[in-house]
C-alpha cells in the first residue's frame, strides 16, 4: 500500500468535491495517512483465494414488478429544493453563454 | 415512581387499566424533559403538539376499550437519521439544517401503526459518523450518569434521553456499533438487529451494507416489544430479508439451562479497562451458574475488523454522500460562479470535519489504482470475519463480549486523534461485518460509577436465543434497574 502525499489529496478532494486550502490538505495528508498506515495491517493477510463479501445475505438481483405506482407529487418534492424553476431544480448557469 | 421512570410494559398495562392517560404521560416526560434536558442535550428538535395529538388518539382507543398494541400511547425519542414526515430531519448535519422530509421512514408508519407517541429527534454524530456524538453540527450530549463524559455514538442522543428518563425507549442507527456501544456506555439495553431485519428505507443512508436501525429501552422485555412493532419485510427496501418474524415476547423466557455461551480470547486482550473485563467476567459466570455452559473460543480475525470497516462504511459513505450537492435539498452555497463551484463550496461548507475525512477516505480507498488494495482486500477480509463467526456458531448458541472496551471518557478527550476515536469500535464492528444480531445489556458498574455494557451476539435471524438470554441475566440481576442521579445545570442550552 502507498503512502499519500499532498498531491493524492487535492486529487482526491476533486474527486469527492470538497476543497482544501493548503493548510488543511497538509493537515488531511498527515492524518489520512496515519489512517492508512493502520489499514495497512490488512496486508499481513493473505487473501489470494478469498471471496470477497460485498453483503451478507446471498441477495442478487431483485426486481419488483413493472407497476406504475403514485409518486409524490412534484410540490413535495420540490419544497426542499434550495431553488426550482418551471417545476424543476434550479442550478446555477451550466453552458457558458459567451462562448468562452 | 413517576410515570416517566417506568417501562413501557408497565405502562401499558397502566394505560389499559385507564389508571392514567396517554396525554398524562407524555406531559409528564416533557416535565421530565425541562428539568434534564439542559444537562443532557440529547434533544436535537421536540415534537410536542404533534406528540400530544398522537396521544389523545391513543386516548380515544383506550377509552374506547379497544385492543391496543403495546406501543399505543408510549413516548419513544428518534434518532434524526431517520425520515420523519413534515419534521425537520437533519442527520446532525449543518448540510441538511432545513430538510423536511416529504414522507416517513417505515419504521415511522410502523409506530404509527401501533399509536406510539413521537417526543422528539436525538442528537447524533454527524450522518452517524462517530463514536461520542460529538462530531454533531449542533451540540454536545451528556452522559446523565456522568455529565463530564460522552454518551458514546453515533446514536448518543437516543441512549442518553433513555438513561435520562426522558424518553420510555427510542430508535437509533447501528453501522459499526452505533447502538450497542452507546447503550453500554448510558447504562441501557440496546439492540442491533440481524442486517435485513428491519427495513432502512427513510434511514438516512451511512453505508448501505452495514446500517441497521433498533431499540434502545430501559430493560430486555421493551427491547422485545419494539422489535416487534419494527422487524419485517419490505418492499420498499430490497435488502429487507423475507423470513418469519416470531412474536419476540415469546423469548422472555428465564433459562439457559444447556446453552452454550463462546467466550473469544480475542475480546479480553491488551487494551480492554480491568474493571470492564472483571464485571464481564462475572456477568458471564452468573449466565454460567443459571445453567450455560462456557466454551473457550477464537475469533482469529477478530483484530482486523476495525482496518476493514474503516475502508468498507467509508467507501460505502462516499457514494451515499455524494447526494448531498446543493440541488435537491439541504444547505447550497450562496452566490457559486457556476456549477462545479456550487458543488465544491456547498459540500465544503455543509460537512464537518470527520464527514470529510471519511468521504476522503472512501474516495481515496475507491479511486483508480487503489481499488483492489484498499476496498476489494476489505471485502475479502471481510469474508474471513464472517468465516470466524460461522465457524463459531458450530460450537455455541452465544458468544459474549465487553461491548466496550471502555466505559465513557471525558468530552474531548480523543477528538484530536481520529485513530484513537475509530478504536472504540473494536468489540463491535465484527459482527457488523457479519450482519449479526447484538445486543448489549447492563452488566455493572466501575467504581468511578459509570456503566458498563455486556454484548451477546447470535447467528443471523436468531434474535430470540440473544433475547431469551438477555431477559435470563436481567431476572437475575439489577444493574438496568439502576438510575443515574443528574446533576442539574443552568441555561447551557
Amino acid at each position: 500500500m502507498a503512502t499519500i502525499t499532498p498531491e493524492d489529496v487535492s486529487h482526491v478532494a476533486n474527486l469527492a468535491r470538497l476543497e482544501f486550502d493548503p493548510e488543511e490538505t497538509q493537515h488531511f495528508t498527515e492524518q489520512l495517512g496515519r489512517i492508512l498506515d493502520y489499514i495497512g495491517k490488512l496486508n499481513e493477510l493473505d487473501t489470494e483465494d478469498v471471496p470477497p463479501t460485498s453483503h451478507i445475505h446471498p441477495l442478487q438481483n431483485i426486481t419488483k414488478p413493472d407497476v406504475v405506482k403514485k409518486s409524490l407529487p412534484i410540490d413535495a418534492v420540490l419544497e426542499n429544493a434550495p431553488e426550482t424553476a418551471e417545476g424543476y431544480f434550479g442550478v446555477p448557469r451550466v453552458i457558458d453563454t459567451q462562448g468562452n | 415512581m413517576s410515570l416517566y421512570q417506568l417501562t413501557v410494559h408497565e405502562l401499558h398495562e397502566k394505560l389499559k387499566e385507564r389508571e392514567i392517560t396517554a396525554v398524562e404521560l407524555t406531559e409528564s416526560i416533557y416535565a421530565r424533559i425541562d428539568a434534564v434536558e439542559p444537562s443532557v442535550n440529547g434533544y436535537l428538535t421536540l415534537t410536542k403538539a404533534l406528540a400530544l395529538e398522537q396521544a389523545s388518539k391513543a386516548d380515544v382507543g383506550f377509552q374506547n376499550g379497544n385492543e391496543m398494541p403495546p406501543l399505543a400511547g408510549i413516548p419513544i425519542a428518534i434518532k434524526d437519521v431517520i425520515c420523519t414526515k413534515d419534521v425537520r430531519t437533519t442527520c446532525a448535519s449543518k448540510i441538511l439544517s432545513n430538510f423536511v422530509p416529504p414522507y416517513d421512514a417505515t419504521v415511522m408508519t410502523k409506530l404509527q401503526r401501533q399509536g406510539a407517541v413521537m417526543v422528539g429527534k436525538t442528537n447524533m454524530d454527524e450522518f452517524a459518523m462517530g463514536s461520542s456524538t460529538e462530531n454533531s453540527a449542533y451540540q454536545i450530549t451528556h452522559n446523565p450518569w456522568d455529565l463530564d463524559t460522552i454518551p458514546g455514538g453515533s446514536s448518543g442522543g437516543s441512549a442518553a434521553v433513555v438513561a435520562a428518563d426522558s424518553a420510555i425507549c427510542s430508535l437509533g442507527s447501528d453501522t459499526g456499533g452505533s447502538i450497542r456501544q452507546p447503550a453500554a456506555l448510558c447504562g441501557v439495553v440496546g439492540m442491533k438487529p440481524t442486517y435485513g431485519r428491519v427495513s432502512r428505507y427513510g434511514l438516512i443512508a451511512f453505508a448501505s451494507s452495514l446500517d441497521q436501525i433498533g431499540p434502545f429501552t430501559k430493560d430486555v422485555t421493551d427491547c422485545a416489544l419494539v422489535l416487534n412493532a419494527i422487524c419485517g419485510k419490505d418492499q420498499l427496501d430490497s435488502t429487507s430479508v423475507d423470513v418469519p418474524v416470531p412474536d419476540f415476547t415469546k423469548s422472555l423466557i428465564d433459562d439457559v439451562q444447556g446453552l452454550r455461551i463462546g467466550v473469544p480470547k480475542e475480546y479480553f486482550a491488551e487494551g480492554l479497562d480491568a474493571e470492564v473485563a472483571e464485571l464481564v467476567h462475572s456477568a458471564i459466570q452468573k449466565l454460567e451458574q443459571l445453567g450455560a455452559s462456557l466454551v473457550d473460543i477464537s475469533l482469529p480475525h477478530t483484530d482486523f475488523a476495525i482496518a476493514t470497516y474503516y475502508i468498507i462504511a467509508p467507501a460505502e459513505a462516499s457514494a451515499n454522500l455524494a447526494r448531498y450537492d446543493g440541488v435537491r435539498y439541504g444547505y447550497r452555497t450562496e452566490e457559486p460562479v457556476d456549477l462545479m463551484d456550487m458543488y465544491k463550496k456547498t459540500r465544503t461548507e455543509g460537512f464537518g470535519q470527520e464527514v470529510k475525512r471519511r468521504i476522503m477516505l472512501g474516495t481515496f480507498a475507491l479511486s483508480a489504482g487503489y481499488q483492489d488494495a484498499y476496498y476489494r482486500k476489505a471485502q475479502k477480509v471481510r469474508t474471513l470475519i464472517k468465516s470466524d463467526f460461522d465457524a463459531a456458531f458450530e460450537k455455541v448458541d452465544v458468544i459474549a463480549t465487553p461491548t466496550s472496551p471502555t466505559p465513557a471518557f471525558r468530552i474531548g478527550e480523543r477528538t484530536a486523534d481520529p485513530l484513537q476515536m475509530y478504536l472504540c469500535d473494536v468489540m463491535t464492528t465484527p459482527a457488523s461485518h457479519a450482519g449479526l444480531p447484538g445486543i448489549s445489556v447492563p452488566c455493572g458498574f466501575v467504581k468511578s460509577g459509570l456503566p458498563v455494557g455486556l454484548q451477546l451476539l447470535t447467528p443471523p435471524f436468531d434474535e430470540e436465543t440473544l433475547l431469551q438470554t438477555a431477559y435470563t441475566y436481567q431476572q437475575h440481576t439489577d444493574h438496568h434497574l439502576k438510575k443515574p442521579e443528574i446533576a442539574q445545570t443552568e441555561g447551557e442550552i
